[in-house]
């Protein structure tokens, strides 16, 4: 009844930003993480896996937090290149990647990012 | 003889029961035990409960451990009596009797409460948790005069509360405050088959409800929801979680987060103190089934006899335990792009099977309406076997397993001749070879001409392809059916067809009933299924917001840059001084860079940020201007010219007839965007020539036009009918729309609608049918009482608040650390 994901222990040196609450971010969702240098966008998926990832497209630098969420995916709003949440990558025959960043999910249902860890690749 | 060591045990549930049980095994006589236990019972099996309110299986039956078997072991039972405080220096236990007790170890096992929502009327006579026998009790006791029950959380324990609370004779409603039942441990699909054989026992369910208040003078009386909704109950039980409990352990001072932290010895922060059970959290983990309490219990029992035994955490598995329904879950279900996941539906049958593999592993399971594999599955998982070999078939099960991958028509031709196909029309293998044969058929249409096989529901079309596939071989070429997208092999027309034959009502319903292959549909699929669900099932059907285009979801246009565009309406085109200045003035206020003059009569206002639009679309109610749905698969404008009220060559009132024709039509959404315009004479300066629909205004009255686009391609209208009165301009143009509204394909405009059914068989159904286009009519009017709500003014007050502002800002300094 009551099962939580165990937290994973991370390096010393990493930094994470609790932003808020998984409730806050629709299921199927996104909401956006303001940073000066540009917003993130941070996915709920249907079964509640949280990712976040550069808010820009690779095509034309659309807004993916406004995309449609399937899967472990989003379809970008302005000419629909779908992008894999877990890896950044464009899927199917587009070719181009997105910068992801760690997120992890207490057991409070609090959500932290992690600015510093991430790439454009996961390995 | 050596003196004993002293072992203290606080709590007297089924996870320290374990652990003494297996200690006394080894070691009888290595402790002196003293139990703290705050129920006047003895330990009997929790899990066990819900066959007790059911009625299947009495207290008695449910025992583990009765009086005889403490005093067999010698060991010290306070029964009723609830540890106060731990004495860390001394080593000692406090009673709530006042008594003391020295221990040597300590074994804390104060597992977990109910969580009790915080709403008002929670401490009402007649509130009830679902833990222990207590509850049990008090439910029976509530069952006794019938009455209704409302149960608050469809998780595990609620459902069965509700389960048993029926079985008991009670009415029952379950209100869970997520969209799908036991969300944690089941997919969309799943929970849908749940749900609704939750709902075929007779209990109410409603999803997505948020209880505001229990409602009562001394008792409970009802629950109010946060939508106002009132429901009456006699008693209502919150079933919503658990919280471990650590009070006692912050209290002496030991580690505590969520649960009592132990390390993989189960032991705390104290080295000669140890815990065990729910009250527990271990590696950030804390649980609620009893496979980890026992588990943790093994390990415990070894520890006390100074053993090496560790626990590294478990990997849990679900099952319901209501009588008839069969669910099995564990493991990791959601999606990833490195893992894969095969799908097994049966829709006859009610089956739902879906594997998550990664790297050649099993790594999530739920199975529903036939788990007798989860077991098997299950192993599987924990055992982290490769499953490489026998992926073909995993699905199928343990008697599958390690046999050779079915070739579809290899297993076709292997079906004897009796074997039924099509279970609707009951037409068996036989009966369709021999009239592929007999007659030549070749198509599919053919084969279901002569013998009626997947003529109805349509869902063995597949194996009657394969059947066949195996009797033409090479003479067999498929139709080419273009499947709705790569989640499903139906076309849009089967799928809209089975949404109304098999009357489903929402997007898990028609994955499961269709078999959809992905688990939660694509970008193309899910806004088609929800346009086909809100055409189809007007005020019954709730939208679902994440399957719509961001415009849709957002009620303005996204543009290049990220920002909206924000066009309110204007009636037929007609504006007036009072609205170009509130116009202007929301221009002014929030600065806003562009302002264009539409194709469609009216005013856009570019360069919009997301976060300004409610602000924006406020000012525009305040001048009553409404959203002009210029974003919307829907109804978009209304052109007309000046008609008669100015113009010398006007026969008509044909600003007037737009206007009407825009306030009936305002909000209904359609398969594609609709554009209208109604002309005042045959000189045609509203260009209704190229409009979905156009009314063009003569003497003898209105004649009415459809199938134009000015688009990417260039068509002009053709002339579906001429009529005499306004009030037939309206019921026809209605009729048509509501006619596209059931039969278009999802972004099929109405000129490719027009051109694959038809004019002739359009006119037949609009203007030759007479009772036909009347329920056409009233159709569109009815499901117009469910989309005729401003959007705008909705989020104004409040809704989709979460849509129009950031989650969080991350400042400079923050970021740059």
């Amino acid at each position: 009844m009551n099962e939580l994901s165990p937290t994973s222990t991370e390096p010393k040196a990493q930094h994470w930003f609790t932003i808020g609450r998984l409730s806050d971010i629709p299921r199927r969702g996104a909401r956006q993480v303001l940073l000066p240098r540009g917003p993130i966008a941070v996915f709920r998926t249907q079964t509640d896996e949280v990712y976040a990832i550069d808010d820009k497209c690779p095509h034309k630098g659309g807004p993916l937090s406004q995309g449609i969420v399937h899967d472990g995916a989003v379809t970008c709003p302005l000419h629909n290149w779908v992008i894999d949440l877990q890896t950044g990558d464009a899927m199917g025959a587009d070719q181009g990647c997105v910068r992801t960043y760690e997120v992890r999910k207490d057991a409070d249902g609090l959500v932290s990012v992690s600015l510093s860890g991430g790439s454009g690749k996961t390995e | 003889m050596t003196i004993r060591k002293k072992l203290v045990v606080i709590g007297n549930g089924m996870a320290p029961g374990r652990a003494l049980e297996r200690l006394l095994e080894k070691a009888p006589d290595a402790y002196e035990i003293t139990i703290f236990n705050a129920e006047p019972r003895v330990n009997y099996d929790r899990i066990m409960l819900s066959p007790v309110l059911s009625g299947e299986k009495s207290y008695e039956d449910i025992l583990i451990h009765d009086d005889a078997w403490y005093a067999e072991h010698g060991l010290t039972l306070k029964k009723g009596c609830k540890a106060t405080a731990i004495d860390r220096e001394k080593k000692q236990v406090t009673g709530a009797d006042g008594s003391v007790v020295d221990y040597d170890k300590l074994l804390i096992a104060t597992g977990s409460s109910p969580f009790i929502i915080p709403i008002p009327g929670k401490d009402l006579d007649g509130v009830l948790t679902y833990r222990d026998l207590d509850d049990v009790e008090a439910m029976l006791e509530a069952a006794k005069s019938g009455g209704s029950a409302v149960v608050i959380g469809g998780g595990l324990l609620g459902l069965e509360a509700a389960a048993g609370l029926k079985e008991r004779g009670m009415d029952v409603t379950v209100l869970h405050l997520m969209p799908t039942l036991m969300e944690r441990q089941l997919d969309t699909a799943a929970g849908y088959l749940l749900e609704r054989a939750i709902e075929a026992r007779g209990i109410k369910v409603r999803t997505a409800a948020n209880t505001h208040e229990i409602i009562g003078e001394d008792r409970v009386e009802g629950v109010r929801l946060d939508d106002g909704t009132e429901l009456p109950a006699d008693i209502v039980v919150m079933a919503v979680g658990i919280r471990p409990n650590g009070d006692l352990a912050r209290d002496a001072g030991l580690e505590v987060n969520r649960g009592i932290v132990v390390d993989d010895a189960m032991q705390t922060s104290d080295p000669d103190i140890l815990a065990v059970g729910e009250c527990v959290e271990h590696r950030g983990t804390a649980y609620g089934l009893v496979a980890p309490l026992y588990e943790m219990a093994a390990v415990v029992a070894d520890r006390l006899q100074d053993g090496s035994a560790t626990y590294t955490g478990s990997v849990t598995s679900t099952r319901l335990k209501v009588t008839g329904i069969d669910l099995f879950s564990a493991g990791d279900f959601a999606e990833g792009k490195d893992r894969e996941e095969i799908v097994l539906r049966d829709a006859t049958n009610g089956v739902y099977k879906r594997l998550v593999i990664q790297e050649d592993k099993l790594i999530g399971i739920v199975l529903y309406g036939d788990t007798k594999d989860g077991a098997w599955f299950f192993q599987l998982m924990r055992d982290g076997a490769s499953i490489e070999e026998m992926r073909e078939t995993l699905i199928f099960g343990q008697n599958y397993a390690g046999g050779s991958p079915l070739d579809p028509t290899a297993a076709v031709a292997a079906l004897p001749d009796d074997a039924e196909i099509c279970g609707c029309n009951g037409v068996c293998k036989s009966k369709i070879v021999g009239a592929i044969t007999e007659h030549g058929l070749t198509s599919l249409d053919e084969v279901r001409a002569r013998t009626k096989a997947s003529a109805s529901c349509g869902s063995c079309t597949g194996l009657v392809e394969q059947l066949m596939a195996f009797t033409l071989g090479d003479g067999f070429v498929p139709d080419a059916v273009q499947p709705m997208c790569g989640c499903t092999d139906l076309s849009h027309d089967d799928v809209r067809r089975l949404i109304v034959a098999k009357e489903l009502k929402s997007i898990p319903a028609v994955m499961q009933e269709l078999e959809w292959k992905t688990s939660c549909g694509c970008a193309k699929c899910r806004p088609a299924l929800n346009f086909y669900l809100v055409a189809d099932w007007p005020g019954e059907y709730e939208d679902d917001y994440q399957s719509r285009y961001i415009n849709e979801r957002v009620h303005a246009n996204i543009q290049k840059d990220g920002t909206y565009s924000v066009v309110p309406r204007m009636w037929g085109g007609m504006t007036s001084s009072q609205e170009l200045r509130a116009i202007a003035d929301v221009v002014d206020k929030f600065g806003i860079p562009s302002v264009k003059v539409t194709g469609g009569q009216r005013i856009d206002l570019l360069g919009v940020p997301k976060e300004n639009l409610p602000a924006v679309w406020a000012d525009l109610n305040a001048a009553g201007m409404v959203s002009g749905h210029a974003y919307a698969k829907g109804l978009r404008t209304v052109k007309t010219c000046v008609g008669t009220d100015w113009c010398r060559f006007g026969t008509q009132d044909s600003t007037g007839l737009g206007v009407k024709i825009e306030k009936m039509m305002w909000g209904s959404w359609t398969p594609h965007k609709v554009k209208m315009a109604v002309s005042g004479c045959p000189r045609n300066c509203a260009e209704a020539t190229c409009k979905d629909i156009g009314v063009i205004c003569v003497d003898s009255g209105y004649e009415l036009h459809v199938g134009g686009a000015a688009g990417m391609h260039i068509k002009g209208t053709e002339v579906m009918c001429s009529v005499e009165t306004e009030a037939e301009a309206l019921e026809y143009c209605a009729a048509v729309v509501q006619l596209y509204r059931e039969q278009g394909r999802y972004l099929e405009r109405i000129y490719k609608w027009m051109d694959r059914v038809g004019l002739d068989a359009i006119r037949e159904q609009v203007v030759e049918d007479e009772a036909k286009r009347t329920a056409l009519f009233e159709k569109f009017l009815y499901s117009q009482r469910f989309a005729q709500k401003d959007p705008w003014a909705e989020r104004v007050a409040g809704k989709d608040a979460h849509e129009f502002a950031p989650m969080n800002r991350i400042a400079m300094r923050e970021a740059a650390e």
